[in-house]
C-alpha cells in the first residue's frame, strides 16, 4: 500500500498527487514513468514521475476515464494498492548547450525533471508550455523556477502567446542555434511541433504514451515504430527520437479501446451513483 | 476423477480436471508395482522418491506422502497440475509399456491438495546465518530457490516487478488448469518461512545494480517473458496480441470479467491463435472461454505439436479448431485485424532439431477470418536486469551463461529457471533453482560444492 501524502486540482480536470513510494523516489530519474493501481479490480496505468522530494514522488495526470478519475477523488491519508517504477529509460541529458524542453497540456509535468537535470549538465534550458487556455495552464512558476527562460502560449490567446507551442518553438529556433529539443504532450501535439526540427535536424526527443500493461517489455502492448522498426514503449523508451516515431500508428492503438473506456466509464457512473463506492463524496 | 464436461466448462474458469477422491488415490496408488530399480524417479527432475509417496498413499497416509514429496519439492499441488508427466517420471514408468502407467502426476496433486486442505505445514526454518540471499523474480524458479534458502536460515529477499508473485504462474498459466489460490497458498508459506517478498520492485530499476550487490549472494530467476512477434506485414494493426498480453490481461488482470475489473480485453468472434506450445493451447482456451470461435494455426503436424498432449485434447474437446501444417505470412487489415492470410507447408527433410522441416507450399496461399490474433511463437530471456549485469556471459538466445551449479561467471550471482535454461517448464525451472541454492548455501558456508558431492 501506498500512500496519498497530498492531492489538489492544478487546473480544470488535472490534478496533482504526491505518493509515497520510496523504491520508486530513490532511483527515479528524468523521462521515467510509474505504474499505478489503485485498488483489487484496478488498471495498471502509467504515469510520468513529475517530481521527487525524499521518499515522495509527484504525479500529475489528466481526469479523462475511471482510473484517473478515482485517482483525482484520492485525498491525503487514503492509499493506493500498487505503485511498481521507476521504468522506462532516462532522458538522454548531456551537455549539449542550448536546449528547448515543450510542453502541451498535461505533457508539461514531465517538463520539471527533464529541465533541471539538463541545467545541471550545464545547459541553457528554454521552456516552452501551452494549453488550450489560462485555466489549463499548469506548473508555470516552478518551470519559471528552473528554466533559464520560460514562453507561455495558449490556444485562445488568454496568457501569453496566442497560438500553439509550435511557433514559440519556431521562434526560437531562427533566433539561436538549439542543440536538442523535447516534446512531451499529446500525440497529435508531438507530431506536429516535432515536424518544426525536422528541417534543421535539430536532435528532438517525443515521450510515446502507447497503451501499457505491465511496463517491464513483458507483453508487447506497448509497441511502436520508430525508424521503421518495432520498438517497446516501456522498455526502449518512452523517449524516442522524433523525426522516427510513426505517430500514425500510435494513434491508431491509442484508439483500440474506445469502446471499453466508455463502457468502463458507464459502468463507474452507475456503480457510483448506486452504492456511492468509488467516488469521493467531499 | 477427471475432466468436467467440455460444453460446462468452456463457459467457466474453473479447474478442468477435478482431481481424485481419496478412493481413487488409493486405488491408483494399489497399481504400483514398487520397482526395485524405479525409473520413475530418474524420470522426475526432481528426483522425488515416487515409490516411497505412492506406498504411503496405498496406505492412506497421505500427509506421510506429502512430506515425502516435499522433501524434494515444495511446489507438488503445482506440479502435480502442470508437470508434462507423460515425457517425465510417467514416461518411463513400467506399467506404461503394457497398459497405463501410474498416475503419478494425479496422486502428487492429490497429496498435496489433501495436506493443503487437511493438515498445512510450514517446513521448519534452520538458525539465522546472518546471510541475505536476493532472489529476483519469484516464478517457480524463484520460489523453489526461495524455500531452499529460507530453510537453511539465510533471510531472502524476493525481488518482483509485477503486483502479484508467482510468475507464469499468475499471469501465464489460466486458472482452469492451474487455480490461482493453489499458487497462493504455496508462495504463503514463503512468507511464513520468513521471506521478505517485496512486490513493484523491478530489479534494475526500483533496486540498483549496487543495492543488489551488497546482499552476499544474488540469484537471478527473471524467467522468459520477453515476447516473440513473426516479423510479418500487418502486425501492428489494433487486434494483434502477444500471447504474454493476452494471457496476462485474462489471468492476471482479470479483463475477462471487464467491467466488473477494469482492464478491458477484446474478446474476438473469430480468433485465430499462432503457434503450437503450451501458451498456444492455453491462449486459444481462454479465447474459446471468451466466446469465441478459435482457429489454432501450426505450422507442421499433429505429432510435432510441442505442447501436452493431455492439452492438446482437452483444447480440440472445447472446440478449438486446428489447422495444421500451416503457417500465416501476413495479417489482414485496416486498422485492426479482419483476417490472415495462411500458406500450406510441406514437411521434408529433418531440421537441426530433428524434427521435419516445414517448407511452404507455392501458391498455395489462402485466407482465413479473424478480428483478433494471437501470437504464441515463443519468448525470451527478459534483457532489462540482465544487460545491465556487467561480468555476466550471455548464451546465443541472450540467456545468462551458467554452471551446473546456476552460477553465472560473476562471483556471488546465480541464476535459474527460463532465464538460464530458455523457456522450458516449471519442474526444470526448479530443479535448476535447487541445485543453485545448494550451490550458493554451500558458498555462503565457505564449504567446496559440485565435484564428487551428491546433491
Ligand atoms: C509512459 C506514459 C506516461 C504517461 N504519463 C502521463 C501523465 O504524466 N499524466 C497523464 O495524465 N497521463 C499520462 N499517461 C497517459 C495515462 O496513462 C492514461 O491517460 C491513463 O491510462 C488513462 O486511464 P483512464 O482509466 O483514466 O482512462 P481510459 O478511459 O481508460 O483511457 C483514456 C486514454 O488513456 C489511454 N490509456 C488507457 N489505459 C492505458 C494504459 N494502460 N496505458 C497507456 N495508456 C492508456 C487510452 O489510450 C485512452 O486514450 C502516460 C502514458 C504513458 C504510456
Ligand atoms: C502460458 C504458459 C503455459 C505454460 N504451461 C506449462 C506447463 O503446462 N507445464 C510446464 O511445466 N511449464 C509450462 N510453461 C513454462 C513454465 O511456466 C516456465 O518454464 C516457468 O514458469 C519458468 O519459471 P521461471 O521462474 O524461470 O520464470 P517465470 O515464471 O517467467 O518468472 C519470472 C518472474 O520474474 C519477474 N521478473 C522479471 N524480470 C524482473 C526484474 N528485473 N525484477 C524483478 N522481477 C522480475 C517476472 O515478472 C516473473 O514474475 C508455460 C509457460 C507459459 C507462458
Ligand atoms: S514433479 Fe513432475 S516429474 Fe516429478 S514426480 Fe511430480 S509430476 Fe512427475
Ligand atoms: S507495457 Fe508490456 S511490453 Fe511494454
Amino acid at each position: 500500500m501506498y500512500r496519498v501524502e497530498e492531492a489538489k486540482a492544478l487546473a480544470e480536470r488535472v490534478y496533482q498527487v504526491w505518493v509515497r513510494a520510496p523504491q520508486v523516489a530513490r532511483h527515479a530519474r528524468a523521462g521515467q514513468f510509474l505504474i499505478v493501481r489503485i485498488d483489487e479490480r484496478g488498471e495498471r496505468i502509467p504515469l510520468t514521475i513529475s517530481a521527487v522530494q525524499g521518499d515522495l514522488v509527484r504525479i500529475i495526470f489528466m481526469a479523462v476515464g475511471k482510473t484517473t478519475r478515482q485517482l483525482a477523488a484520492l485525498e491525503e491519508g487514503d492509499h493506493v494498492l500498487d505503485i511498481a517504477g521507476p521504468l522506462g529509460r532516462p532522458s538522454e541529458i548531456q551537455n549539449d548547450g542550448r536546449v528547448i524542453v515543450v510542453g502541451g497540456g498535461v505533457g508539461i509535468a514531465s517538463l520539471p525533471l527533464i529541465a533541471r537535470e539538463a541545467r545541471s549538465a550545464g545547459n541553457y534550458v528554454i521552456g516552452i508550455i501551452g494549453a488550450r487556455n489560462a485555466d489549463f495552464l499548469i506548473l508555470e512558476d516552478e518551470l519559471a523556477g528552473i528554466c533559464d527562460e520560460l514562453h507561455v502560449a495558449t490556444d485562445d490567446g488568454s496568457r501569453g502567446h496566442h497560438g500553439f507551442p509550435a511557433d514559440l518553438l519556431k521562434q526560437e529556433i531562427s533566433r539561436h542555434k538549439i542543440d536538442c529539443v523535447w516534446i512531451i504532450g499529446p500525440a497529435i501535439m508531438m507530431k506536429v511541433t516535432s515536424n518544426v526540427t525536422r528541417p534543421a535536424g535539430i536532435k528532438t526527443f517525443v515521450s510515446l504514451n502507447p497503451v501499457m500493461v505491465d511496463g517491464t517489455g513483458m507483453c508487447g502492448s506497448c509497441r511502436v515504430s520508430v525508424g521503421g522498426e518495432t520498438r517497446f514503449a516501456c522498455v526502449d523508451g518512452p523517449e524516442f527520437d522524433a523525426h522516427l516515431v510513426d505517430f500514425e500508428l500510435l494513434m491508431q492503438r491509442q484508439r483500440y479501446y474506445l469502446e471499453e473506456e466508455k463502457e468502463s466509464m458507464e459502468h463507474y457512473h452507475e456503480h457510483a451513483c448506486r452504492c456511492g463506492e468509488g467516488t469521493h463524496h467531499g | 476423477m477427471g475432466d468436467r464436461p467440455a460444453s460446462v466448462r468452456i463457459h467457466d474458469f474453473l479447474e478442468v480436471d477435478t482431481g481424485l477422491t481419496p478412493d481413487e488415490a488409493v486405488i491408483e496408488a494399489e497399481r504400483c508395482i514398487q520397482c526395485k530399480k524405479p525409473g520413475c524417479v530418474k524420470g522426475c527432475p526432481v528426483g522425488i522418491d515416487i515409490p516411497a509417496f505412492i506406498a504411503a498413499v496405498a496406505q492412506k497416509d497421505f500427509v506421510g506422502a506429502a512430506a515425502i514429496i516435499k522433501e524434494e519439492n515444495l511446489l507438488p499441488a503445482i506440479c502435480g497440475r502442470v508437470c508434462p508427466q507423460e515425457v517425465q517420471c510417467e514416461g518411463v514408468c513400467i506399467l506404461g509399456v503394457k497398459e497405463q502407467p501410474v498416475r503419478i502426476g494425479a496422486l502428487e496433486r492429490f497429496v498435496a491438495d489433501w495436506e493443503r486442505e487437511h493438515a498445512p505445514k510450514i517446513p521448519a526454518v534452520a538458525e539465522p546465518t546472518g546471510y541475505r540471499v536476493a532472489v529476483v523474480g519469484s516464478g517457480p524458479a524463484g520460489l523453489a530457490a526461495s524455500f531452499e534458502l529460507a530453510k537453511r536460515g539465510h533471510q531472502v529477499t524476493m525481488f518482483e516487478s509485477l503486483h502479484a508473485p508467482g510468475g507464469v504462474l499468475m499471469y501465464g498459466i489460466p486458472a482452469f488448469r492451474l487455480p490461482k489460490d493453489v499458487v497462493q497458498a504455496e508462495v504463503d508459506q514463503l512468507r511464513e518461512m520468513g521471506v521478505d517478498i517485496r512486490c513493484n520492485h523491478l530489479a534494475g530499476a526500483s533496486v540498483s545494480m549496487e543495492e543488489l550487490d551488497h546482499f552476499d549472494a544474488v540469484l537471478v530467476a527473471t524467467g522468459a517473458g520477453l515476447p516473440f512477434f513473426m516479423g510479418i506485414p500487418g502486425e501492428q494493426l489494433s487486434g494483434v496480441y502477444s500471447a504474454n498480453e493476452f494471457l496476462t490481461r485474462v489471468n492476471l488482470m482479470h479483463a475477462n470479467r471487464f467491467p466488473v475489473y477494469d482492464t478491458p480485453i477484446k474478446r474476438g468472434r473469430r480468433v485465430v491463435v499462432v503457434g503450437g506450445g503450451n501458451v498456444a493451447m492455453d491462449s486459444a482456451r481462454v479465447a474459446r472461454r471468451m466466446g469465441a470461435k478459435v482457429t489454432l494455426v501450426y505450422r507442421r503436424r499433429a505429432e510435432d505439436l510441442p505442447a501436452r498432449k493431455a492439452e492438446v485434447e482437452r483444447a480440440a474437446e472445447e472446440g478449438v479448431k486446428f489447422l495444421l501444417c500451416t503457417n500465416p505470412v501476413r495479417i489482414l487489415g485496416d486498422q485492426s485485424v479482419s483476417g490472415v492470410e495462411c500458406v500450406r507447408m510441406e514437411m521434408c527433410d529433418l531440421d537441426q532439431s530433428g524434427r521435419p522441416e516445414a517448407v511452404p507450399v507455392e501458391g498455395s496461399a489462402f485466407t482465413i477470418e479473424a478480428d483478433l490474433l494471437v501470437q504464441a511463437i515463443g519468448q525470451g530471456p527478459n534483457p532489462l536486469l540482465i544487460r545491465r549485469l556487467s561480468g555476466v556471459a550471455y548464451g546465443r538466445k541472450g540467456n545468462l551463461v551458467v554452471d551446473e551449479n546456476g552460477k553465472t561467471t560473476r562471483e556471488r550471482y546465480y541464476a535459474a529457471g527460463d532465464v538460464a535454461t530458455g523457456a522450458a517448464t516449471v519442474i526444470l525451472a526448479m530443479g535448476g533453482a535447487k541445485q543453485a541454492a545448494l550451490a550458493i548455501d554451500a558458498m555462503l558456508r565457505g564449504e567446496p560444492f559440485g565435484e564428487g558431492k551428491e546433491e
